[in-house]
């Protein structure tokens, strides 16, 4: 394929020339972008000479590439910015790819520069040198080789148009050396729209038509939000709560939209999917009318496809139309930003006449208040002096300060996760009543993401409470950036569910593999206590239920970064739970819940459903 | 047709001739699983800078709608078509076919080359080239009549495809 690049259009008459580094940095800061998160090395030494000499872009060195991404991810879920990553070549950009598989997965906008050997030793076996277009490209949104110098501010410009537009996602800019320090003409971002990406945003009037007649005729209506109402901005989730409000329909969300529908609302039946509430995944299931604004039918929601709500008519709402009938058929189909058809949907209910069946909605609303009876979230914790402590009732604990602390004092609290049970438990304990407060990585599953992405939002949000609530196993695949912490003074609060395992695999291996626990015990930890000292922060511990309270408010009222060392009940596992391969109406419950334990439970496990994770 | 029915499809993609986008499509259907039965690119208007990729790909109706909605949302891609649904359409490939034979089998090849409209556009005492277009089928016939007459060696293209009429992509 020729390099024939179309070189920008006559109306941009500014053509002063500095280095590659400065004309980047330029049109970074034009961008918007306020923070970079990075690393440096030999092939980005002149970007590295460029923010020396500037003040207007703050940067923060990480202590590993993948965190650098992660960080970028957290500042951007929880600002709705494009986060913007600096890395060097070969095992720079290499040590990158998992974050970046992560914010493609998670729909998240970031912009990655990569350093690159010079142009004239590519494909070469250079030092450092590595086939980073190739290797991102499946890992990426888009990506780009800059090989001359009058493409560099241009490409810089539609990096930024693509991360942010459509499904938001991540792009990668690979810097070749010679062309950082060799002379750039500065263009500014273009303002004819792109000649080949427009994607559409608006949706079509007769099919936002369709599925309110749809809606209005429903006897079992859900509304399912997902992530994509969190990415179409706040205004997309106060819409989202004039829809439920006005329609009075149930509304559940998957892992990535939790907040965008306040979780302690009765028109909210918490989260659904594999470890979603019962109630929420029975309604999905027995529904007539299912409303999908902004998820993706994700098999954590589904179950097993050929059993996914059986008997209901699907209104799926989504930005990229190759999420739209590719796992579940619909009926009616809306391509558009979630924000938008909101509105849209809300504007034509009203124009139309037609009631709701209010006498079989307050049916469905009796059968609903039957399955949240059941309280599958429901646990026994042991308040005796001395007990343990289980993981769902320090989460608990966890949120019920937080909200005694937002109302004293006003202060946000923003969570980050890693993953396993510690995730799914804060999940579903942890209310978020506000969108861009929860930050997960629910696609790819990364462990090790919680500590970076908590830092980039306590750099976006510097007086704000930022939690990692994190499993032992994880927290040691990114433990490296507690120096970070404290090189900034970044007083990020980690909040470890120790209790000794890989708990969702333990867990797993429980139910599913006849309790052979090969290889999930997490032998030889350091402790955290002495080693969140050693990262000049503070260690605290709590071994039973008496001491929980005492060691939260004292992680919250510290100004330093904490490590909080929960030692929690190990046997515990991770309930309600579809397992793989059953049906979503089939779920196995704790043993808080007696008979219903038998349901699926005692199944044999087929080996269909052994094959999937 | 029924939802489990696999058939063939052509689907023509318009893209911005940038380095890139031919390994993002190949990418895009190797790591999720698709065919590529054949493929052709090649640019076609230099003043817009584009180039046209043929490809020619089978599935589920499921998952050809997949693929096309998978294909409509790359960076580069501006537009495309499929042509096995959208309406008459031509479809053409072209062949470098090399039989080496003698005596009566070189004369059979011949009157068959010329049968099927085949040119010969190399010939030595021991072997012809023969060059032919057309569709898959008419191809496909040829080189497998070839196949007892002593051929050596195929090269083809794949199919370049356009829909009829005033219709464009």
């Amino acid at each position: 394929m020729s390099q024939n690049i179309a070189n920008p259009s006559p109306d941009q008459a500014l053509q002063d020339f500095a280095s590659g580094a400065e004309i980047l940095l330029r049109a970074l800061k034009d961008q918007g972008v306020e923070v970079i998160f990075g690393y440096p090395g030999g092939a980005v030494l002149p970007i590295y000479d460029a923010i020396f000499n500037q003040n207007a872009i703050r940067h923060i060195l990480v202590r590993h590439e993948q965190a650098a991404v992660h960080a970028a991810e957290g500042y951007a879920r929880s600002t709705g910015k494009v986060g913007c990553v600096l890395v060097t070549s070969g095992p720079g950009a290499t040590n990158a790819i998992t974050g970046l598989l992560d914010a493609l997965m998670d729909s998240v906008p970031l912009v990655c520069l990569t350093g690159q050997v010079p142009t004239h030793l590519i494909g070469n076996d250079a030092f450092q040198e590595a086939d980073t277009t190739g290797i991102t490209r499946p890992a990426t949104k888009h990506n780009y080789l800059v090989k001359r110098g009058e493409d560099l501010a241009r490409v810089v410009h539609e990096a930024f148009y693509v991360a942010r537009s459509g499904r938001p996602g991540p792009v990668v800019i690979d810097l070749p050396k010679d062309i950082l320090i060799g002379q750039a003409p500065y263009f500014p971002a273009p303002e004819t729209p792109h000649r080949s990406y427009r994607p559409t945003t608006e949706p079509d009037a007769g099919q936002i038509a369709k599925a309110v007649a749809l809606l209005k005729s429903a006897k079992r209506p859900v509304i399912y939000s997902g992530g994509g109402v969190i990415n179409a901005g706040p205004a997309a989730s106060e819409a989202l709560r004039e829809l439920v409000r006005k329609t009075g329909f149930p509304c559940t969300s998957t892992l990535m939209g939790l907040g965008a529908y306040p979780a302690g609302d009765p028109l909210f039946l918490g989260m659904l999917g594999m470890h979603g509430t019962y109630e929420a995944n029975l309604v999905m299931h027995g529904c007539d009318v299912m409303l999908n604004i902004g998820a993706r039918f994700d098999d954590r929601v589904t179950g097993r496809l050929n059993a996914f709500s059986p008997g209901s008519r699907k209104i799926h709402v989504d930005i990229d139309s190759s999420s739209i009938n590719k796992n579940v058929p619909v009926e009616v189909p809306v391509v558009g930003d979630a924000g938008k058809a909101i509105r849209a949907i809300l504007a034509a209910w009203d124009a139309e006449p037609t009631e709701v069946d209010r006498p079989a909605i307050a049916a469905w609303w009796k059968q609903i208040d039957e399955w949240r009876g059941i309280d599958c979230l429901r646990f026994r914790q042991d308040m005796t002096k001395g007990a343990i402590i289980k993981p769902q009732y320090a989460v608990q604990r966890l949120y019920d300060i937080t909200r005694e602390l937002k109302a004293k004092t006003g202060r946000e609290t923003f969570i980050s996760t890693e993953v396993g049970q510690h995730q799914m438990w804060a999940a579903q304990y942890f209310g978020f009543d506000a969108p861009n407060r929860w930050m997960t990585s629910g696609g790819l599953g990364t462990m090790g993401y919680g500590l970076p992405a908590a830092m980039g939002v306590q750099v976006a949000y510097p007086d704000a409470l930022c939690i990692d609530i994190a499993g032992e196993a994880s927290i040691l695949m990114n433990i490296q950036e507690m120096s970070t912490l404290a090189q900034y003074r970044l007083p990020v609060k980690v909040f470890i569910l120790n209790n000794q395992y890989m708990g969702m695999v333990r867990q797993w291996q429980e139910l599913l593999h006849g309790g052979r626990y090969s290889e999930s015990y997490t032998a030889a930890l350091p402790d955290f206590v002495k080693l969140a000292e050693s990262f000049h922060g503070v260690g605290l511990r709590a071994k039973s239920v008496d001491e929980l309270d005492d060691v939260i408010r004292r992680m919250i009222e510290s100004d330093s970064p904490v490590i909080a060392d929960i030692c929690v009940d190990e046997k515990e596992n991770c309930f309600p739970m579809i397992p793989s391969g059953a049906p979503h109406n089939e779920m196995i419950l704790g043993p808080e819940h007696g008979t219903l334990l038998q349901m699926a439970g005692a199944r044999s496990m087929t080996d269909e459903g052994l094959a999937l994770v | 047709m029924s939802q489990l029915e696999q058939r063939s499809a052509i689907i023509s993609v318009l893209v911005e001739n940038e380095s890139g986008i031919l390994a993002r499509v190949i990418g895009l259907f190797t790591g999720r699983g698709y065919n590529i039965d054949s493929l052709t690119v090649a640019p076609v208007d230099p003043a817009r800078n584009h180039s046209r990729i043929n490809i020619v790909t089978s599935g589920t109706e499921m998952v050809i709608e997949q693929i096309k909605a998978q294909l409509d949302r790359l960076v580069q891609v501006y537009r495309i078509a499929d042509l096995s649904t959208q309406g008459p359409h031509v479809a053409r490939e072209l062949a470098l076919i090399k039989v080496v034979c003698s005596g009566s089998e070189r004369v059979e090849a011949l009157r068959l080359a010329e049968a099927f409209r085949a040119r010969v556009i190399d010939a030595t005492l021991e072997s012809f080239v023969f060059e032919m277009t057309g569709n898959t089928e008419k191809l496909d016939a040829f080189i497998e009549l070839m196949r007892g007459l002593g051929l050596a060696e195929v090269s083809r293209t794949g199919v370049a495809a356009i829909a009829r009429g005033t219709a464009t992509i």
